[in-house]
């Protein structure tokens, strides 16, 4: 019993030290930073000396609320949330079926499609908005020389809805061979014993796919609806490069870009962790949703 | 309609659609590597040729000679290959504790480390430079390269514990009756039979410290620290029209993802398909 105890309170001491490091770490930058930004954000913060901040209380949360600027990023992360999440599962679904049929050069494919899942965010938002160039850009050229859908360059960077068509589809286009694997690995977990099955029943594709494929699918879709909305409240690099900061008129932020400018350009630092605090909030409530998903990833 | 007409029509759609998408997809790759391609002189052109009518190298010249863009290569290589050692060997050992060893309080530090993945990491910007500027961290490698390891910790223990606990235990119990020490067991059987799972772990650290932009941005203000994804995004508002050289640019600094992506292409996919967890 005594050696049982020992053996017990060896594996014990041992665990703590192989956790110790990556703890530290944990409690330096991310638990004290969580708690420090809460306690900032009830603060007038003076980043050069702290001792002059001013407590607030509410008064940052206040004026983020009362702030039409804030709001108009919240909708605009709203909507390219929508869109982004709509757009990836829809196209990572039918990339996944498309790549499910037994085809030749599947490893082919699947390279490719996650070529842009892998290219950094700053080099594809460049290449998005050179393409998407208001003179002479690749797209333009195509709508209107080639498609003849409208007869003048369309100056997409320039007017605060158009600027997230290609914020939008570059958030989709670099998504979806992330989508697809993931999907792809839930088709590939449903027995072919039922397709079978229904083939001799004589279900038609369109049949199998909504009554088999698509609920043995819906953990799997949860999952990334789960995934790829928190990505998408998250968005940051690409508005900031092709928006330029907001532009035009502070219309098109995104949430975390309005609290970085005011943050670092401003040096609103309390005015910044609010905003932070409530987007930390609401990310954390809304993945608690996640963990069971998480905790039987091989289901997935 | 004969089946095997059906099968065929619907091998044709297949490809087609899948051929599109692939369109879609390399289509502005493609654009991009052109483009580096073109002179100065051909950036604007109508239409826009995805075929240079002049090829030049001399944006790749002119990208590695200017604005100490070497530098900068050889500080996002420093950040990158150290924070990812740290971050393999501090995660590995977390998920063997998870893994292996029974201890108070397992399950609630464990449910610590998953609350981990769930926090925005720009949420966090404003507390961490301010711990960072206490710490005298500021404009320094190791204030980048201590928070990205911090930022990978939660989502590599999490993979890696799933891949330890599918290694049989008969062989860590032969030798635990041997009167090998944990550290022995966990550095001369466990991490040689965990392959996979540490190039998977591997690859993906790597791919967040190369790419990893905000935090870049806000820690290091001096320029002779700057790690590329920064000095590309400052490359292209300094010199706003030179779309060749900034590409050139991008595409310098992305032949080591390409290459890292395209030997472990297999452990990559497999690490994403069978835990979720998005690279």
């Amino acid at each position: 019993m005594s050696k049982l105890n020992s053996k017990t309170l060896r594996d014990s001491a041992v665990a703590y030290l192989f956790l110790l490091p990556g703890f530290i770490l944990f409690a330096l930058f991310i638990f004290g930073p969580l708690l420090y930004s809460l306690r900032i954000s009830f603060f007038d913060w003076n980043v050069i000396r702290p001792e002059r901040s001013v407590w607030i209380g509410w008064e940052n949360y206040i004026r983020a609320f009362q702030n039409p600027i804030l709001q108009r990023a919240i909708l605009n992360t709203i909507a390219y949330t929508i869109i982004t999440v709509a757009g990836q599962l829809l196209f990572g679904t039918l990339v996944a079926v498309l790549l499910n049929q037994g085809i030749h050069g599947r490893t082919f494919f699947r390279v490719a499609y996650y070529l842009p899942v892998i290219t950094s965010w700053v080099i594809v938002s460049l290449l998005f908005e050179y393409m998407f160039s208001g003179q002479g850009g690749l797209i333009n050229y195509l709508l209107k020389d080639v498609l003849h859908v409208t007869s003048q360059n369309i100056r997409w960077l320039a007017d605060p809805i158009l600027t997230f068509v290609p914020i939008d589809l570059l958030g989709i286009w670099k998504g979806v061979g992330w989508t697809a694997i993931i999907v792809l690995a839930g088709l590939q977990a449903i027995p072919d014993q039922l397709y079978e099955a229904a083939e001799v029943d004589g279900a038609g594709n369109t049949a199998r796919f909504f009554k088999i494929t698509l609920p043995l699918l819906r953990p799997t879709l949860v999952f990334l609806l789960v995934v790829l909305t928190i990505g998408g409240l998250n968005a940051y690099i690409s508005n900031l490069l092709l928006t330029d900061g907001g532009n035009p008129l502070d219309q098109t932020h995104f949430i975390l870009t309005y609290m970085y400018e005011r943050t670092f350009t401003n040096l609103e630092f309390g005015y910044g962790a609010a905003i932070s605090t409530m987007l930390t909030l609401f990310v954390f409530i809304y993945s608690t949703l996640q963990i069971k998903l998480l905790q039987k990833p091989a289901e997935v | 309609m004969g089946i095997k007409r059906q099968k065929l029509i619907s091998n044709f759609l297949t490809y087609s659609l899948l051929i599109v998408g692939l369109v879609i997809v390399a289509v502005p790759f493609w654009y991009m590597v052109a483009t580096s391609m073109k002179p100065q002189s051909y950036i604007f052109e109508m239409p826009p040729r995805l075929w240079p009518k002049q090829f030049t190298l001399q944006n790749y010249v002119d990208a590695i000679t200017r604005d100490k863009f070497g530098l900068y290569f050889l500080n996002s290589v420093f950040v990158a290959v150290t924070s990812t050692l740290s971050t393999v060997l501090i995660s590995a050992m977390m998920a063997y504790a998870f893994a292996r060893l029974q201890f108070p309080g397992k399950n609630i530090l464990y449910y610590v480390i998953l609350l981990g993945m769930m926090i925005p990491p720009v949420t966090l910007l404003i507390p961490q430079f301010i711990i960072a500027k206490n710490l005298e961290l500021v404009n320094k490698f190791s204030g980048l390269i201590l928070v990205y390891i911090t930022m990978n910790i939660s989502q590599q223990t999490f993979l890696l514990r799933g891949f330890f606990e599918s290694i049989p235990r008969e062989l860590e119990e032969a030798a635990l009756m041997d009167g090998a020490g944990r550290w022995t067991i966990f550095s001369r059987i466990i991490l040689p039979l965990s392959k996979p799972g540490l190039a998977a772990v591997t690859i993906f650290t790597f791919l967040y410290c190369w790419d990893e932009f905000a935090w870049a941005q806000v820690m290091m203000t001096d320029t002779a620290k700057r790690t590329l994804p920064i000095a590309i995004a400052l490359f292209q508002s300094q010199h706003l029209t030179r779309w060749g050289l900034v590409f050139a640019a991008s595409i310098i600094s992305f032949i080591p993802v390409l290459l890292v992506f395209i030997i472990f292409q297999k452990q990559f996919i497999k690490g994403i398909s069978t835990t979720g967890i998005k690279g």
